[in-house]
């Protein structure tokens, strides 16, 4: 065994200490039990508190033996239990004994013990199990390992006050995955814990409820269960109101606000509810008060920050509750200067926390301030804030950086803060930088950010494009995460939004004709929407879309044939349309169109279709292609009126819908060569004869 | 400051207290009478600490301290604005009729925004405000939410708030600073360093503008009670962490010593001497002390006064002669004694029992009282009537009874009532297994004599319909043997349910014997007069007593109370503390002083306007 092997390389290091210690385990293996009992007691008294001699035992192989005399039925039950009491003392030292402990199936042989009838040994077992899994070095797998583990533990619940305690803090140390929440769920957690909510022990209290707070995170099913629970004649949502009473232990307070936090983004508690917005909400912003500890108040930001995310009422609530918003700049003010001088010891503990802080507000000024204009004022108003964004984003720790690239997404939405707070204070610059190496989740951040930088009224723009951005979103576009490929080209789709010919020829050459044809066959719609968005501000204005169909305008026409025939949403097949469309506007580029009956099928089919948005964009397409000031016109009118075109336009008048209606005037009259009506109309079509697409990026 | 829409508190050069409430006017409407009960529980359970004696609480708008543009209606809860609020010289303010006591430590009242208003007015400022009243303002304005705080510039600090919107205003009174909340979110501190003695107040300024305030009258939107469990929460903390320095060590000792001083004070001989010896502490007054003061406490507590001052006087000679008020004060009570039957000179005054002196065994089981009244001590008189003591029920007592016919005669209340408590003295010595044949000559004689006194003085006396046992015809002896019990349970006798009392145990040489010591009692008030001038409180006191003797039912009488046993305590403590004083010991045990020293403190730290003492009530303390 692994304690055993390490032993003779300390040897030499702990050969005096040892002799003493070495005593204490030969008395283990007298002949006598009577003896062994009195060497075990002895062994027990003579651990605790006493790391060195904790570690001693270990390498000199107490803990074999120990396991052995608690798992040998011929022992007696005093004996066996004071096995798990030394071997729990044991397990209360270093991480390094808890691993030499777990190596010699500490944890195996102890859920064993908890078959046996006798109290104290059971309580004696789970306080040392407790103690082994609540360490981070325990994987927490072991406890699943054995399927009649759980359901016995829950079993256990009724015996005493301390196996309560014991099991519900194992419970809630080792529920880190929806699988591991499912288990527990349905051995019937619930049901056995909830009763422990009113327990008159504290500690029983807490553990329960640490218990509901790590089954409900993200889960649905046990968050709906959990509402419907009565403890005592109570509903189990105000008994967690109860204990978020202001003059209960803040941790209590903490965590009951987490369980409903977690019930309510379960969708288990409307967001409007008063146990919500009256109680839960208060509560989390009073944890973000100076007043709180360092711990409690990054754990308090990051729970409501995650409780208003998707919701601008509960959003707008915190923002004028207790001077929120004032309250997380204080967040960036660790380590102070004050601490630094007078205080070695709170300095370091700031310094520990400092991280945690930062990332934490970021996080709540980014949830904040992700939907309401007035907020992200507010938020950019407060002190030094761009600046705090902008050294965020260059921090060492990668937390800070991903919450610090949230938040100025978060803000990147706001029309006016793109215009003022972004460029005066060149966030760009660092988003840059971001950009050029970080992990992903960091990268679809930034992208994100970057992709409403390049909208079009933003002054980052230009210097953003000067600093060579195309390359690198190209690049984007080529990895294996979805979310970093819309990005990608959801930015390149903004960047050629009205831009010159030069910057389109850029993104054509870099992007190259493979990789844009690939992207229009991505298993990821999203990744096919910004693709046909980019394909569409490619092609406006006449001189760039017949330019870009001179050179790519056969690989065009079939990739909108192929689009056109595919299962695709009503949303794929109308931006197609209007790439057809715009095609349509150029000057030599419409014969592309002219001279494909296929496409000139799909468009007449299309114009029939039910929905009105598809006929509405067809119709568009025709529109331009029987513009009659241009060359040829008249040649095109006669075309499409042989096709039947103007027998549908003429229905169409008659639609029901106003704005197709229109359209279809527009093109009946044209054909009907009434040049007064075409004046009037011409203007119209200026303005949308070519249409382009922009998007925030919510 | 007032500006359109604005919650504020002000405070007033010229404040006007003692003003009615709003309610007074309207006290037949039940619903209003029901939601005055529902207000008063409510400030009642919120600012327990305060004493609306002095310092009332805010109930309503005062229809005096407002503006002519301000109108008023619905108990004074409702304002509206009636000016033309043309510019900002039409702005208008009312405040409520009292400003708020420090005593509430964290004090809260809401107005909801009815309506608006007409809202033709932007911001305008600064006011033309009523003189004296813009000064130290503090309020949250309506149209910008901003704070505006004395100057008139304002601060940006909330929400604005419109129709519909519940805006509450929280003043902490403990750290002097206020926040507001708007529809039961708080909105964070708005003013820190508030003065005292602020006013909630309420300005308007838009044609149309309605708001209704809330200063209990309904449950409040915001948990209020839940921020102040949070500073009781605290104050508790701060209290139970409070640096008690280098005396650190001795805190046991002092706690051991004040429980001690308090057992032997009272005379709680034995239990004193084992907490003595537990703790391995001295007691420094001698047992036999103690056990005098006790055995004086026990008379003057069962109504033998006359041989209580007997007592005192051979065990502290000098004593009640350099202390001649307290002689007085003793020997008033032992006048109303008299009347009540209890005290030797009128229960026995041929017999003198020296026994009496050495046989009060154990210490008195009769709890010294702190307050005006107890109701325990009261209940367990009661509960155990004279002849049971635990050992005969009453009606067992019949039975035993040597005139039944009398008997019966008495509880239809129509014959002599000297009768009953014959019969009922008479069974309590059986009970007490003390055959005694002169007893009941005696009182067969004396019974004859009473008839005739009864007519006499206090006509009307057998037709007392409450049956009241005397335990005036009580044997010194019986008495002696059952001490332990009959004080016990209340002093026995002075029970309300079992048979008629009588002036002086109805004896008509008891009686006799009264009046003669009401005379010495007169002269010895004289002769005080004489010697140390006239004294006020001695002369109510003779009256109150003689007042006794004018009615016919002294027990039910405008000055009756003192007849009560446990008008005793008073005078007990007082005597005991005078002995205490004589000995050089401590004439209140330092508990008290303590705990007397710690109420005063909290009221006087409302009355300095700490408002910390709302959650640092000594009741809080004392379970």
């Amino acid at each position: 065994m692994a304690c055993l092997l390490e032993a003779p390389l300390r040897i030499s290091v702990l050969s005096e200490v040892t002799a003493t210690s070495r005593h204490y385990v030969d008395r283990l293996f007298d002949p006598d039990p009577q003896k062994v009992l009195q060497g075990v007691i002895d062994m027990k008294n003579a651990v605790i508190g006493n790391n060195k001699q904790k570690a001693n035992l270990i390498v000199l192989g107490a803990v074999p033996r120990l396991l052995y005399l608690l798992q040998q039925g011929s022992s007696s039950s005093e004996l066996r239990a004071e096995c798990a009491v030394v071997l729990g003392s044991l397990a209360m030292g270093t991480e390094n004994n808890i691993k030499s402990l777990v190596d010699c199936h500490i944890i195996p042989a102890l859920l064993q013990g908890l078959l046996c009838p006798d109290l104290i040994f059971i309580e004696a077992c789970l306080r040392c199990l407790r103690t082994v899994f609540i360490s981070p070095v325990t994987p927490v797998q072991l406890l699943y390992t054995d399927p009649t583990v759980i359901p016995h533990l829950m079993s256990l619940l009724s015996r005493s006050q301390r196996t309560q305690e014991y099991i519900t803090q194992i419970f809630s140390h080792c529920c880190k995955t929806p699988e591991h929440q499912t288990v527990l769920f349905n051995h019937g957690a619930i049901q056995n814990i909830a009763p422990l909510l009113i327990s008159p022990s504290y500690k029983v209290r807490m553990q329960a409820l640490k218990c509901f707070s790590v089954l409900a995170y993200e889960n649905t099913q046990v968050s709906m269960t959990l509402v419907n629970v009565l403890v005592d004649e109570e509903l189990l949502s105000q008994v967690f109101v109860r204990m978020m009473q202001r003059d209960q232990p803040i941790d209590m307070q903490l965590t009951a606000a987490k369980c409903l936090t977690y019930m309510c983004r379960a969708g288990a508690i409307r967001t409007d509810d008063s146990c919500i917005v009256l109680k839960t909400l208060p509560c989390l912003v009073r944890m973000c008060s100076k007043e709180r500890l360092l711990e409690e108040r990054v754990e308090g930001a990051e729970t409501l920050a995650y409780l208003m995310e998707p919701d601008v009422e509960l959003q707008r609530i915190a923002s004028v509750t207790d001077h929120l918003v004032a309250m997380l700049a204080d967040y960036f003010k660790y380590p102070s200067s004050v601490s630094a001088i007078t205080d070695i010891k709170r300095l370091d503990h700031d310094l520990k926390h400092a991280h945690e802080l930062r990332q934490a507000a970021f996080k709540l000024y980014a949830s904040l301030g992700s939907n309401d204009e007035d907020i992200r004022k507010k938020i950019t108003e407060t002190e030094n804030m761009m600046d705090r964004i902008v050294s965020g984003l260059s921090e060492s720790s990668v937390k800070v950086r991903l919450a610090a690239v949230r938040c100025l997404h978060s803000l990147s939405r706001s029309v006016q803060q793109l215009r003022t707070s972004f460029h005066d204070h060149a966030v760009w610059k660092p988003l840059m930088k971001l950009l050029q190496n970080a992990p992903d989740e960091v990268l679809v951040m930034a992208s994100s950010t970057l992709c409403n930088l390049l909208l079009e009224f933003s002054p980052s723009k230009e210097p953003i494009l000067e600093s060579g951005v195309i390359e690198l979103l190209c690049s984007l576009t080529q990895s294996d995460s979805p979310a970093l490929r819309v990005n990608g080209i959801w930015a390149l789709m903004n960047m050629a939004f009205q831009a010159d010919q030069k910057v389109k020829g850029e993104i054509v050459r870099a992007l190259g004709t493979e990789q844009l044809f690939r992207l229009l066959s991505d298993p990821d719609s999203n990744v096919l929407m910004k693709t046909l968005g980019l394909l569409r501000n490619l092609l406006s204005t006449r001189p760039h879309i017949d330019q870009v169909m001179s050179s790519h305008g056969k690989q065009i026409m079939q990739a909108v044939t192929l689009i056109l025939e595919g299962e695709h949403s009503i949303e794929v097949k109308e931006q197609t349309l209007c790439i057809l469309a715009n095609i349509a506007d150029g000057n030599t580029a419409k014969e592309l169109i002219m001279t494909n009956d296929d496409i000139l099928q799909k468009i007449k089919y299309y114009m029939a279709h039910s929905n009105v948005k598809l006929q509405l964009a067809a119709t568009f397409c025709i529109s331009n292609l029987i513009w009659n000031e241009e060359d040829g016109s008249q040649e095109r009118q006669d075309k499409l009126r042989e096709l039947g075109f103007v027998d549908i336009l003429h229905k169409l008048t008659q639609a029901s819908d106003p704005n197709l209606c229109d359209r279809s005037d527009t093109a009946t009259h044209t054909s009907d060569l009434s040049p007064a009506f075409l004046q009037i109309l011409s203007s119209i079509d200026r303005q949308t004869g070519t249409n382009t697409c922009t998007l925030i990026v919510l | 400051d007032i500006t359109p829409l604005s919650i504020s508190l002000s405070p007033c050069i010229n404040p006007k207290m003692a003003e009615l409430g709003a309610g007074s006017l309207l006290l037949g409407d039940p619903a209003f009478n029901y939601q005055e009960a529902e207000l008063n529980e409510r400030l009642k359970r919120l600012y327990p600490a305060v004493n609306e004696d002095e310092t009332p609480l805010p109930r309503s708008w005062s229809p005096k301290d407002k503006y002519s543009y301000i109108g008023l209606s619905q108990n004074n809860l409702r304002v509206h604005y009636k000016g033309h609020g043309k510019n900002h010289k039409d702005a208008a303010s009312v405040r409520a009729t009292h400003p708020i006591p420090a005593a509430c430590g964290i004090y809260y009242f809401e107005v909801k925004i009815v309506s608006k208003g007409l809202d033709f007015l932007s911001s305008l400022l600064p006011l033309s405000p009523i003189p004296g009243w813009d000064k130290h303002s503090y309020g949250y304005h309506g149209d910008d939410g901003h704070s505006f705080c004395s100057s008139g510039t304002g601060q940006p600090y909330g929400p604005t708030f419109t129709t519909g919107d519940v805006i509450g205003c929280c003043v902490n009174l403990i750290n002097n600073t206020c926040f507001y909340t708007k529809n039961g979110i708080s909105l964070g501190v708005a003013f820190t360093d508030l003065p005292p003695n602020l006013y909630p107040t309420v300005g308007l300024q838009t044609p149309g503008e309605i708001v209704d305030a809330n200063f209990g009258q309904q449950p409040f939107v915001f948990d209020i009670e839940d921020y102040m469990s949070e500073w009781r929460a605290k104050i508790h903390g701060m209290i139970a962490r409070f640096p008690i320095g280098e005396r650190l060590g001795e805190w046991q000792a002092v706690l051991q010593n004040m429980v001690s001083t308090y057992l032997v004070h009272h005379g709680y001989c034995a239990t004193a001497t084992a907490f003595a010896r537990a703790t391995e502490t001295l007691i420094q007054e001698d047992q036999t002390s103690i056990k005098n003061r006790q055995r004086i406490q026990k008379l003057v507590l069962a109504g033998r006064v006359g041989e209580a001052i007997e007592a005192t006087q051979q065990l502290y000679p000098g004593l009640l002669e350099h202390n001649p008020n307290l002689l007085f004060m003793l020997k008033c009570r032992q006048f109303v004694e008299m009347v009540n039957g209890t005290d030797s000179e009128v229960r026995c005054f041929s017999v003198r029992s020296p026994k009496s002196q050495d046989s009060y065994p154990g210490s008195p089981s009769l709890s010294p009282r702190h307050g005006a009244t107890n109701p325990n001590l009261h209940s367990a008189g009661a509960d155990s009537p004279t002849c049971s003591n635990g050992v005969t029920p009453p009606n067992k007592n019949k039975s035993h009874n040597k005139y039944p016919g009398v008997s019966s005669a008495s509880s239809s209340s129509s014959s002599s009532p000297s009768s009953v408590n014959y019969s009922e003295s008479n069974s309590t010595d059986s009970t007490k297994s003390q055959p005694h044949s002169g007893t009941s000559n005696q009182e067969e004689t004396s019974d004859s004599e009473m008839e005739i006194e009864a007519e006499h003085y206090t006509n009307g006396v057998a037709e007392n319909p409450s049956a009241r046992i005397m335990n005036g015809t009580y044997k010194h002896q019986e008495i002696l043997q059952a001490q332990d019990i009959s004080l016990g349970n209340g002093v026995a006798g002075t029970d309300d349910s079992c048979a008629s009392r009588q002036l002086c145990g109805g004896n008509q040489a008891a009686t006799e014997r009264m009046i003669q010591f009401g005379r010495e009692l007169q002269g010895l008030n004289e002769q005080l007069c004489r010697e140390y001038g006239k004294n006020v409180t001695h002369k109510k006191m003779l009256q109150d007593a003689f007042s006794l003797l004018a009615y016919s039912d002294p027990w039910n009488c405008p000055v009756g109370q003192q007849l009560d046993p446990m008008q005793r305590e008073n005078i007990c403590s007082a005597l005991n503390s005078a002995i205490l004083e004589s000995q050089n010991l401590p004439k209140q045990p330092p508990l008290m002083l303590a705990l007397g020293q710690a109420t005063e403190c909290v009221q006087l730290m409302a009355r300095v306007r700490s408002g910390s003492c709302s959650f640092a009530r000594v009741d809080n303390f004392l379970h």
